[in-house]
């Protein structure tokens, strides 16, 4: 394995990779999209990390009038039993962003792990993976995970994250699978073979470097999706409805009849959080997309540039 | 043929994959939940439903193989056994009834979400990097972020229960009897637009958005830029030559997203009390009624394999490449 590495160093083009990821991150950062983006997600993740200081009450506590609308004392106004809409709201985000994001991360190593190495090995091994991937995928989703949650009964958080990370893997499998098969082939990857190196050397160190954009969208669509589905699946009750989360807020709030007593500020603030975080999610996501497809970044076609002083390519 | 064939394969494989996990999931979890649902109902049911039920979630000393080819037939001569809601009426009887609904207002909704939504982004990627563009995708953006369900509540708030332009509830009024007359069947579309509508909104910007970065990306081909010098008319070079190939992903999307359209439908249909699939599989979930919601299940599974299948005849149609079958047989 030592000889082999000193060949590596030689034969692949591994200055190129090392040297266009600072430009990656350049180019994230200098997209005003993506940029939006990650800024929201921070504040949600720093909202989180510090939820018990940032609380103004006790989001359990029942010590308020109830159904009152947003003030100056309570800035998203109480619910139907006098708890703190905002404290459950700061709270709630720490059960509804680590289900999302703990999820998201095991989907996409999974997606990682059953999309490439199959892709890489070829032959029956691809068929039989392949297959499995694509069958996932058109099993519906919610349906799933609703009949999963029905028979596992007041289903705990971890739990949950977990069963949406097992489930949540097949598009970027089928994904990551396609891109995977596009190297394969390629004069690199067949020199770093050549060269000795191990399957697993060449598909973390050769393959997925290059594929990393990818990956990342697939993160925060897992995240996103998880964040989604868990809040749909606490909304229908099948969470763990005494802690506290964005969707339970929700299943209580309609519990609570929170629309017929006009108590609108209980139902938007949940929603509105999800919205935001996914619309941050997508915002990075877009960033993502624009940075590696350039045909996306250009601000008009070619052909209407006629005529005009040539525009080069924004660089990254 | 030989492509026909390998899809119906997967259309075959796929079916028994869902129809397994039907059998499996109850066995598979600890301390099988279909014995709490037994004692809960026990007093209500003849020996024979009770027996049925036992059989059907493996409280019984038969080997797995042999409740596995039990079940496999109970299914193939359409056996669902009995609701337990709505006890003794079969499982079978429940979704025929409900069915009806969902593919009426799912699909009518998901089919003018994507013909809008594709349209618009046809538009918008013409006029790439100008302002309906800009706005739209951005748009698009945060409405593929919301809570389907939120925004079905919210809309039931605010044009339902605030100015009353739509009804709260239900498919149709409780007073009137379902009839094919005019009045009835106004009555059904006043009902279903709102549903209808939170669907369509919360959908159309992924179509959208979808479109047009396929079709940006076919825009840039070398292809149009010739037909363009060549001196095609705008209309003709949009739509014949562009948008014709753009829209093939956008079909195989169709055909993914259809799971998550019903999905996202099963939690409309909760909010409005829309007596569909969605709505049915939530009532038996609530009354732990195991075998309609395995029947449910079933039955979402097969219509959207079903789609599936059909999308991709309609893909191997319009795209010669698929058919010549490169790769894998299910590649």
């Amino acid at each position: 394995m030592t000889q082999s590495s000193d060949v590596d160093q030689v034969l692949l083009p591994t200055p190129r990779v090392r040297g266009r990821r600072p430009s990656v991150w350049r180019g994230f950062f200098g997209n005003k999209k993506a940029a939006l983006g990650f800024g929201i997600f921070m504040v949600f993740v720093l909202m989180a990390v510090f939820a018990p200081v940032l609380a103004p009450y006790n989001p359990q506590a029942t010590q308020f009038i109830p159904f009152q609308g947003p003030s100056w004392h309570h800035w998203f106004g109480t619910t139907a039993t006098g708890q703190d809409v905002l404290s459950q709201l700061i709270v709630g985000s720490r059960v509804s962003l680590g289900i999302g994001i703990s999820a998201g991360i095991m989907a996409t190593s999974l997606a990682i792990v059953l999309g490439m190495l199959p892709a890489y090995l070829g032959g029956r091994t691809d068929t039989l993976f392949n297959t499995m991937t694509n069958i996932m995928l058109v099993i519906p989703g919610l349906p799933l995970l609703i009949v999963i949650t029905a028979y596992i009964h007041q289903t705990e958080t971890w739990t949950l994250a977990l069963v949406m990370g097992l489930t949540g893997w097949a598009w970027g499998a089928r994904v990551l699978r396609s891109q995977t098969l596009t190297y394969v082939r390629r004069d690199f990857v067949v020199a770093a073979r050549l060269a000795g190196a191990s399957h697993w050397h060449i598909l973390i160190h050769e393959i997925l470097p290059n594929m990393l954009s990818l990956v990342i969208a697939n993160l925060m669509f897992g995240t996103l999706g998880a964040v989604l589905a868990a809040a749909s699946l606490q909304f229908l009750g099948l969470g763990n409805p005494n802690s506290i989360s964005w969707g339970t807020m929700l299943f209580w709030a309609q519990i609570g009849q929170a629309l017929l007593n006009g108590a609108w500020w209980w139902l938007v603030a949940p929603g509105a959080a999800i919205a935001l975080f996914g619309a941050s999610m997508a915002l990075m996501n877009f960033g993502v997309d624009e940075l590696t497809n350039p045909r996306l970044r250009q601000a008009r076609r070619a052909s209407k540039q006629f005529g005009k002083p040539h525009q080069g390519r924004p660089n990254n | 043929m030989k492509y026909v064939l390998s899809r119906l394969g997967f259309l075959f494989i796929s079916l028994w994959a869902a129809v397994t996990v039907n059998f499996v999931l109850p066995r598979l979890m600890p301390g099988n939940p279909a014995i709490l649902m037994l004692g809960r109902y026990k007093g209500q049911l003849t020996a024979q439903a009770l027996h049925a039920l036992k059989l059907q979630f493996g409280i019984t000393k038969q080997p797995l193989w042999q409740q596995y080819v039990i079940y496999l037939g109970h299914l193939l001569h359409g056996n669902l056994g009995l609701s337990l809601t709505y006890y003794p009426i079969p499982v079978g009887q429940i979704i025929a009834q409900s069915l009806p609904w969902t593919l009426g207002l799912v699909g009518t909704a998901t089919i003018i979400s994507m013909v809008l939504g594709t349209a618009v982004g046809v538009y918008l990627a013409w006029n790439h990097g100008q302002f309906w563009d800009n706005l739209l995708s951005t748009v698009a953006m945060f409405t593929a972020a919301l809570p389907y369900f939120w925004l079905a509540l919210l809309l039931l708030y605010f044009l339902a229960y605030v100015y009353h332009w739509f009804p709260l509830a239900h498919a149709y009024s409780t007073g009137i009897n379902p009839a094919w007359s005019l009045s009835f069947i106004l009555n059904v579309l006043r009902h279903a637009l709102l549903p209808a509508l939170t669907i369509v909104v919360s959908s159309l910007g992924g179509w959208m958005v979808g479109m047009r970065n396929n079709m940006i990306q076919t825009l840039g081909e070398d292809y149009i830029t010739f037909a363009e010098a060549k001196g095609v008319k705008k209309r003709r070079l949009m739509f014949q030559y562009a948008a014709r190939n753009a829209i093939l992903p956008s079909l195989t999307s169709f055909a993914m997203s259809l799971g998550f359209v019903v999905g996202g439908a099963l939690l409309t249909e909760v909010v409005f009390s829309y007596p569909g699939v969605g709505y049915q599989l939530l009532v038996a979930v609530q009354n732990e009624d195991y075998p309609l919601m395995q029947g449910l299940f079933l039955v979402i599974a097969l219509a959207v394999l079903i789609a599936n299948f059909i999308v991709e005849m309609l893909y191997g149609r319009l795209d010669p490449r698929t058919r010549q079958g490169q790769g894998g047989a299910y590649s």
